[in-house]
Formats: C-alpha cells, sequence, structure tokens
C-alpha cells in the first residue's frame, strides 16, 4: 500500500480539485481529507458517513474562583498571556499545564475538551476519510495524524493500493503530519509569482523530509513566462513536471454541480489530469518495486 | 485601526484585496502574517532595512545537574521530553516553549535558550510600513512567530493584517484583537464552505466582518444568498478578468494595473471604518 499527498504550499491552486479527479480514476484506494480546518473534498465526494467520532485535541486551564487567592502566580508564569483578572481564555491558552504548577492553593485545573470530530465515510469513490476541526481550535496536526491513521487501517482491511491524501496550504505543522511518511508528493502550483514562490517553500519541506515531489502546474496558461520559470526551476531540481493543465472555467462549472473534473467533461483538463494520475500511479508502482 | 485580511479558503485574493487596500489608503503598517507563505512583498516590493530573528526558549540540560528524577517529562504537556534511564531526549521541534520543566526541575538542570524558527523583517514600501514573519522551512510552529510580528502594530496607527488559510491556530493568532476582518471569497461550493467557517470563527472571537466576493462571476449565487440571510454586508465584488488574474502572476497590485478599481478600494476603507469595533 503507497500513500500520495497533494500539496501546493499556495492556497487554492487545485489540491482539492486534483484530488477529487484521482479518488475517481483510482480503483483501488482510500482517499483521506487532511485540510482539516477548511475541509472542502466532502462537497464533491458527497460522503455518508458511517462513523464518526469526537476529537479530544487539547486541554485548556480552568481558574476555581473560590479557592483563587488573587496572587498572580499563574499570570506571571503563563507564556502565552492567557490570564486576565482570573480568568482563562481558552483561546490563547496552549494548554501547557504551567498555571497548574505555579498555583499555591490548587486553583487551576486542566480540562480536555472537544475539539473537533473525525469520519469515516463512504462515497461513490471508495471510502474516505475526513475530519473537522473546532472553530478556532488548535491541535490540527494531531488530527490529520488521526485521519490518515484510520485511512490506513481501512486501506489494509480492504486490501486498497493506495491512500491519496488532500493536504492543507502552508507549510506548517498540519502540512508536517499531512506528509510525514508518505511515498510521493504531488505539488499543484500555479505560474503566478506567489505559487513559484510559495512552491519553492513547501519543496523545501519535502526535502527536509527527505519525500520525492512531482509536480503538476495548473492554469499553465495564465502566463507562460512564468511556467516556463517552473519547468527550469523543476528541471534544476530534479523535480518532473507531470502535467500542465489549462484554465478553463468549467473547471469551476464541475465544482459547482458536485463532480469531479473526470466525471464533468472539461475536455482538455480532464484529459490533462487523467494523464497525471497515470504518471504518478506508475511512479507509485515502481516506488513498489524498488 | 487595525483590519485583518482572511477567507478560509486559499487563492480568493486576501493579498491582492490587502496590498491593494493598503496603496490605496497610504500611511499604513502592512503586516503580512502568513508566514508559512508570505507573498505581500512580492506586490509591495517593500525596501527592507531591519531583519530580527524570532525564537522560542526551549530547554537546555546541565547534565552535571540531572539526576534523572524525570519531572520535566512528566510536566510537558507536548511530549518534548522523554527520559528513559540516563539519558534525557528532547524534541525541539514539538516543544511549545511554555518552561514548564525548567520551572518544575528541582535540581534547577534545565535552562531556557532560544531557539530559531523564523524571521521577522520590517521596511518600507512608499508611505507603507512593512513587516513580514518568515517562518523556516521544516518548522512546524507558526503562531509564536505571527505573534512577534504582531508586536510591530504601533498603536495609534493604521494597521492592515493578511492572514493565511484555514480557521485554525495561525489564522486565529493573525486576526485576533482586529478591530475589523475582510473576508475574501468566491462564489462557489469550496469558497461558501469555508467561508462560513470562517465567519463562525470571526463570531467567537466577537469581531465584526464584511465579506469581498472576488471573481464573482464564476460559480453561483450561493455566497450571496448567505451573506444576505447572515446579515454580512457584501462590501466590494470583483469579476473574473484576464487581466487581473494576469496582473496577480506577475506581482503587479491590483490598483496598479487597473487604476479603475481605485475609487472602490477608498470608499471600501470609508465602509469599513464606519463598521469597525470603535
Amino acid at each position: 500500500m503507497k500513500q500520495l499527498t497533494i500539496i501546493s504550499g499556495k492556497g487554492g491552486t487545485g489540491k482539492t480539485t486534483i484530488t477529487a479527479a484521482f479518488a475517481t480514476l483510482s480503483d483501488s484506494h482510500v482517499v483521506a481529507d487532511c485540510d482539516v480546518d477548511a475541509a472542502d473534498l466532502h462537497l464533491i465526494l458527497n460522503p455518508s458517513i458511517e462513523k464518526s467520532e469526537e476529537f479530544y485535541g487539547g486541554k485548556t486551564a480552568v481558574i476555581d474562583s473560590d479557592k483563587c487567592q488573587q496572587c498572580d502566580e499563574c499570570i506571571r508564569v503563563c507564556r502565552f498571556d492567557a490570564i486576565k483578572d482570573y480568568v482563562v481564555n481558552p483561546i490563547s491558552c496552549e494548554g501547557c499545564g504551567v498555571c497548574v504548577l505555579a498555583c499555591p492553593e490548587g486553583a487551576v485545573g486542566m480540562v480536555r475538551h472537544m475539539s473537533g470530530q473525525w469520519f469515516i465515510s463512504h462515497t461513490r469513490s471508495g471510502y474516505m476519510t475526513h475530519a473537522r476541526l473546532g472553530i478556532a481550535e488548535e491541535n490540527s496536526g494531531k488530527l490529520v495524524t488521526l485521519v490518515r491513521q484510520q485511512a490506513k487501517l481501512i486501506a489494509e482491511r480492504e486490501k486498497k493500493e493506495y491512500i491519496i491524501i488532500d493536504g492543507p496550504p502552508g507549510i506548517g505543522c498540519p502540512v508536517i503530519a499531512a506528509i510525514a511518511g508518505v511515498d510521493l508528493l504531488l505539488a499543484v502550483t500555479e505560474p503566478t509569482l506567489s505559487g513559484i514562490h510559495d512552491l519553492e517553500r513547501v519543496v523545501g519541506v519535502a526535502s527536509h523530509f527527505s519525500i520525492p515531489v512531482m509536480v503538476c502546474i495548473n492554469k499553465y496558461d495564465i502566463n507562460p513566462d512564468n511556467t516556463s520559470k517552473i519547468e527550469g526551476y523543476c528541471s534544476k531540481n530534479n523535480l518532473k513536471v507531470v502535467g500542465k493543465i489549462l484554465y478553463d472555467p468549467r473547471v469551476t462549472k464541475a465544482m459547482v454541480d458536485k463532480k469531479s473534473v473526470i466525471e464533468y467533461p472539461c475536455g482538455e483538463v480532464s484529459k490533462e489530469v487523467t494523464r497525471v494520475w497515470e504518471k504518478v500511479e506508475q511512479r507509485l508502482k515502481h516506488r513498489e518495486n524498488q | 485601526m487595525i483590519i485583518s485580511v482572511a477567507s478560509g479558503k486559499g487563492g480568493t485574493g486576501k493579498t491582492t484585496i490587502a496590498t491593494s487596500l493598503a496603496l490605496s489608503w497610504g500611511e499604513v503598517q502592512f503586516l503580512d502574517c502568513d508566514v508559512e507563505e508570505p507573498n505581500a512583498h512580492i506586490f509591495l516590493k517593500p525596501h527592507i532595512n531591519e531583519r530580527i530573528s524570532v525564537g522560542i526558549p526551549v530547554p537546555e540540560l546541565d547534565e552535571s545537574k540531572c539526576n534523572f528524577c524525570g519531572k520535566c517529562a512528566e510536566v510537558c504537556e507536548f511530549n518534548a521530553i522523554v527520559v528513559i534511564k540516563k539519558k534525557v531526549l528532547f524534541f525541539p521541534e514539538l516543544c511549545h516553549g511554555c518552561g514548564g520543566c525548567s520551572y518544575i526541575c528541582p535540581e534547577k538542570a534545565i535552562k531556557e535558550v532560544d531557539r530559531a524558527i523564523g524571521v521577522v523583517e520590517r521596511g518600507r514600501s512608499g508611505k507603507i510600513d512593512f513587516i513580514h514573519g518568515i517562518l523556516n522551512v521544516g518548522e512546524p510552529m507558526a503562531p509564536p512567530l505571527i505573534r512577534q510580528v504582531k508586536r510591530h502594530i504601533n498603536s495609534g496607527t493604521n494597521a492592515i493584517i493578511d492572514a493565511s488559510p484555514g480557521t485554525s491556530c495561525p489564522v486565529v493568532e493573525a486576526v485576533n484583537r482586529s478591530d475589523f476582518c475582510l473576508l475574501v471569497t468566491e462564489p462557489t461550493p469550496f469558497g461558501l464552505n469555508d467561508l462560513k467557517l470562517a465567519v463562525e470563527m470571526l463570531r467567537k472571537l466577537t469581531i465584526p466582518c464584511g465579506v469581498v466576493i472576488n471573481c464573482a462571476d464564476i460559480g453561483d449565487e450561493e455566497v450571496e444568498k448567505y451573506c444576505k440571510d447572515e446579515d454580512i454586508p457584501i462590501l466590494m465584488t470583483i469579476p473574473w478578468n484576464r487581466r487581473i488574474a494576469e496582473a496577480y502572476s506577475r506581482g503587479v497590485p491590483l490598483i496598479d494595473a487597473l487604476p479603475e478599481f481605485q475609487d472602490s478600494f477608498s470608499q471600501l476603507y470609508g465602509t469599513i471604518e464606519r463598521l469597525a469595533k470603535r
């Protein structure tokens, strides 16, 4: 079983569009939506939830006002400015518990709180694991890891060949959790200066963790010069460009129609995305033989 | 007044809106708080004249004092310390810099040292006082760096904060305590879904908001309907336009490429001032 994560660095380059298309094209996979704080894949794959579990991520400090003597010790030790007027602001609290250690009255306690939910679902394109991080919650990295673990369990049980992971934008903790230990990354970029800048940073993260990367340029015709620049950058860094996708308004129509760009006819886009999947699958299979 | 620009979904045009708003505003501070993937400098091209390394305090062990009691590992909520027999292992990338280990150590064997996680750069772009943070590649934690970027806000001046996509801790850190948040979205199912999450986040933080609909003619009417139902003002709509997309791709700010937008951005500022917290 091989794992693929779709990443981009910059948001909105087409990760979820590509992931949904791959889920349509592959016939042996589990798909995992690891963009847990702005999950969108379910809007295309329309999952019916089979199992739903609560996610308890972090802890938050709570001050018992009856015991509190207002000595200010907790305020002094808190590095996150989370305590004002002897009340903990749960949004600023990191859950480190240093205030609990510091309080001479034993007035501070830690409570675990539900910080999200995760799901195992069935879709027309096979099993899907996904999650919803609670509003303004932390620990998205932990929830990403959980969604991936569940996908792995199902893939093993059902003897599926691939886990296709829709990654979050950026390069921080949820991204690192979404790419750790996978076999291959597909970076979806666009021919804009921002896209190139962000691609370079996310490729940096990939090489930091020694994970191979393939690159796909979306809306490549918006700026052909920048597309050449990306190709130049990729060839210099030994990254294979596996596809160049045209800008086509039908891609948005497909999304509005809740269909992948394979299910909804998008002309050249549908064809090119199919070719991208074939190249990605070949690379994943090839790794199997190594 | 502090205005933050956020979106939920990525790639909807946060930086486009934030930079054009700053340029039309004039004397303003601009803080790019998308420290994982900062892009505003591509458009504002600031002349950087200050570069400050940002670190978080992580433990350093004096082995001669340590008796391997394991209390540090016990109190660490982030599993950043493991004590096995006569060995203490630190995992600095898991450390949140809370100081719990050095606080608890009965032998005073742990002191804290700074570990660099990124830099803050400050410079000028015309009338704009430009500040951004750049997270080191491979570094997981953005919020401590975002906090440092925001330390540069001068009270009394006007500031624009460009946030990262999503609705979790880096975005909360970026938009928290702003007087108004501009949510940039696109009229698609993904845009709407993530807009709703962003609105919920702002309600929890009690920050008033308004919406900019970008690429306003590419999808459906659902975003507009949602905003009406929820009483969220739509402050600007920008149609899809190849010239805008091309200008963006070359790093040219919207109001420089299409000066006809100058007026809408000046008006936008006025409207925000009216709707903002104070």
